[in-house]
């Protein structure tokens, strides 16, 4: 065993790159299910937005406008489940789960002509002498910036959901479709914005795999990433900040597994194969525990169809 | 031979089975079942085009059907019973996970015939091929071991199963014996196909000192890691993975299924399909060995070939002693050469690696 193999440095910036697109997704997906909408189709937006990404920054050779066409095949995506639940009201289960598996297919289509292709470089955000501070600049002063987009963005869907009026009324929908339509309120309209944002941000989260933590682009490359982000909204018992911890905890011990792995520890590896999963697991619902809180956690309405007339 | 393949043998030899629906009918249905996406650009993508050479092969007399990403357990039997009762002739399960899946399918279909791939359970309609994939594993010992200047090489594993463990060894040996000093850090990946952590399993090793990376999970997403990283070799897995030449990748294993699958198709249509085990290598054009870039120096290059032809001859057999098992105890004697049973079974490392094999 020779952990003086691991420098704890890139570590902690290797973690940060491997769990930004699970973050990304998961942060959309609970402003989804806030406003009471069960999109289980994460991972088809996620591919989707991987490939729609990928192609946009191999044929301009620009990653900026490759992250923008991931978020805009996202949304693009997520409003056929938006069509199909909001309007002709199909079971959000069901139809999310087919979203996925539209999603996988679509992106092996539009993948076709991009295989063994190499995406531009996106490069790291210039943050000056913040960068050139010892240890702390090369830990987290010297990244893309869709991390530190990925985490602004956090602060504000929490400051959104927890301080905003309109983060009130989205609250208000997930938690009573019905009362808040008494009162006024275009829950159908709210709730299709909501399935936009989190489409973008599942797409985002895609395009951050092929473009920058895998950069290429593989049919099926996000193997199962969506199910992850889906899974850490419900065990951070639907808080923003705590979908951060849930996201930073997953990618980090999935990182950590391997470089212990690689440094030889004496653990069984089966038991650091799966520590990702019962880390973040065992961590969410330690903090989740209050079993009264968590009743309340989930919003009400979540999965439940809309009609005005009801 | 069951009754329709009888009634339609017996329907041609009247000249009789000319119309095109009757033709369409005896058409003979091949199956295949994949562990991960077809444009996974290794494993699965050779194993695609050998289908697609049956196609080629065969023209209208047979059709294939295939089901891709199909998780290694429980579904692999639900997706092989369908296909069994969609009227498959044959079925070629493609990877080592559907073994027992193979077999509890293949009993309720005494008529369908099964090729499981890389296993070693048998029964009279289920038969296994594989390739000897070590042989090539031993080519790329030796050029990493000649390579490397850091004397770490990175290897990422799937799953501890033989057909990973003697690729391990294999190369293992064949870099020590050109570079005594080296050491091997092997990842276990506990997956055949998943991009975003075989590039991170690359990246560890990487950032431990490894400067050549081996992979036995089957995207080309190490290859990308390492070409970020630069300064890394790699090699392509399963398929040529040419996409990544000259550098990082600079040789690699290719998978040729095409000449086997054909032959098998052949067999079920004669009906002189037999359960067999079919275990073919470099000599026998089942293993290929891409092409050795220019980043390689040319000495090695040439080393490298002339293993690769003493292999194919017969003449070397990559396990021969005398070799040690890892705890010290005698395994190859001078000059003995390993029995398949044993590189079969394989579970034990040899020695001078350092770390377990999960069990």
């Amino acid at each position: 065993m020779d952990l003086s193999a691991i420098n704890p440095v890139i570590l902690i910036a290797s973690l940060m790159v491997a769990a930004t697109p699970i973050l990304l997704a998961a942060i959309g997906e609970l402003v989804v299910e806030k406003s009471g909408v069960l999109n289980l189709g994460v991972e088809g937006m996620m591919i989707t937005g991987a490939i729609c990404g990928f192609a946009a920054a191999v044929e301009t050779g620009s990653p900026a406008l490759g992250f923008l066409a991931a978020m805009i095949g996202g949304a693009a995506l997520s409003m056929i489940f938006g069509l199909l639940t909001q309007f002709l009201m199909s079971n959000q289960v069901a139809t999310g789960l087919a979203l996925t598996l539209f999603g996988l297919g679509l992106s092996a289509l539009i993948g076709q002509g991009y295989v063994g292709l190499k995406p531009p470089a996106t490069d790291r955000l210039d943050l000056g002498p913040l960068s050139d501070i010892p240890v702390l600049g090369r830990m987290v002063f010297s990244h893309d910036i869709v991390i530190y987009a990925s985490l602004v963005l956090v602060l504000v869907v929490w400051l959104f959901l927890r301080h905003s009026r309109a983060g009130l009324i989205l609250r208000a929908v997930g938690e009573n479709h019905e009362a808040a339509h008494a009162l006024g309120y275009k829950v159908v309209r709210i709730r299709l914005m909501a399935i936009a944002f989190g489409g973008a941000m599942a797409g985002l989260g895609g395009a951050y795999l092929s473009l920058v933590r895998v950069p290429q682009w593989t049919e099926g490359m996000t193997s199962g990433a969506g199910w992850i982000a889906l899974a850490i909204v419900v065990f951070a018992s639907w808080r923003a900040g705590r979908v951060l911890l849930g996201a930073y905890l997953f990618g980090g011990v999935a990182v950590l597994q391997l470089n212990l792995q690689a440094a030889g520890i004496a653990v069984p590896v089966e038991l650091l194969s799966a520590s990702p999963y019962l880390v973040t697991i065992l961590v969410l619902v330690i903090i989740s525990a209050d079993r009264s809180r968590a009743a309340v956690a989930a919003p009400g309405s979540l999965g439940r169809v809309f009609h005005a007339s009801s | 031979m069951n009754r329709r393949t009888l009634l339609a043998s017996a329907a041609l030899a009247f000249g009789l089975g000319m119309s095109g629906t009757a033709i369409a009918q005896d058409k003979t249905k091949v199956g295949f079942v994949f562990v991960g996406p077809i444009g996974d650009g290794g494993w699965t993508y050779e194993h695609n085009e050998g289908r697609l050479a049956v196609e080629a092969h065969f023209g209208d007399a047979v059709e294939t059907i295939y089901q891709e990403s199909v998780p290694e357990g429980a579904d692999a039997e639900r997706v092989l019973t369908q296909m069994a009762l969609s009227g498959a002739d044959l079925i070629f399960t493609t990877s080592f996970g559907y073994m027992d899946p193979t077999l509890n399918v293949a009993a309720k279909f005494p008529n369908v015939k099964f090729e499981h791939a890389t296993g070693y359970k048998r029964a009279d309609n289920v038969g296994t091929y594989s390739a000897r994939f070590y042989e090539g594993r031993a080519v790329q010992g030796h050029i990493a071991g000649k390579l490397t200047k850091s004397n770490i090489v990175g290897y990422i594993a799937s799953y501890p199963i033989p057909e990973v463990i003697r690729g391990i060894n294999a190369a293992y040996i064949h870099a020590s014996k050109v570079n005594p000093d080296i050491q091997f850090k092997v990842i276990w990946a506990y997956t055949w196909f998943d991009p975003a952590k075989e590039a991170d399993a690359a990246t560890a090793l990487i950032e431990q000192g490894a400067d050549v990376i081996l992979q036995h999970t089957d995207s080309t997403a190490p290859q990308a890691a390492a070409e970020k990283a630069g300064n890394v070799y790699t090699f392509g897995q399963a398929s040529d993975m040419a996409e990544y030449a000259p550098m990082p990748r600079v040789s690699s294993i290719i998978d040729n299924w095409a000449p086997y699958y054909i032959d098998r198709v052949q067999a079920v249509i004669d009906g002189t399909w037999e359960s067999d085990d079919t275990w073919d290598g470099i000599g026998a054009g089942m293993v290929k060995i891409g092409e050795i870039t220019d980043a390689v120096p040319a000495e090695i290059k040439a080393e490298a070939l002339a293993l690769q032809e003493a292999i194919a001859s017969g003449a070397y057999h990559p396990f021969t002693g005398p070799l040690n098992r890892q705890d010290g105890t005698p395994w190859l004697a001078e000059g003995e050469t390993a029995d398949d049973g044993t590189l079969l079974g394989m579970n034990f490392y040899v020695e001078g690696l350092s770390g377990e094999i999960p069990q």
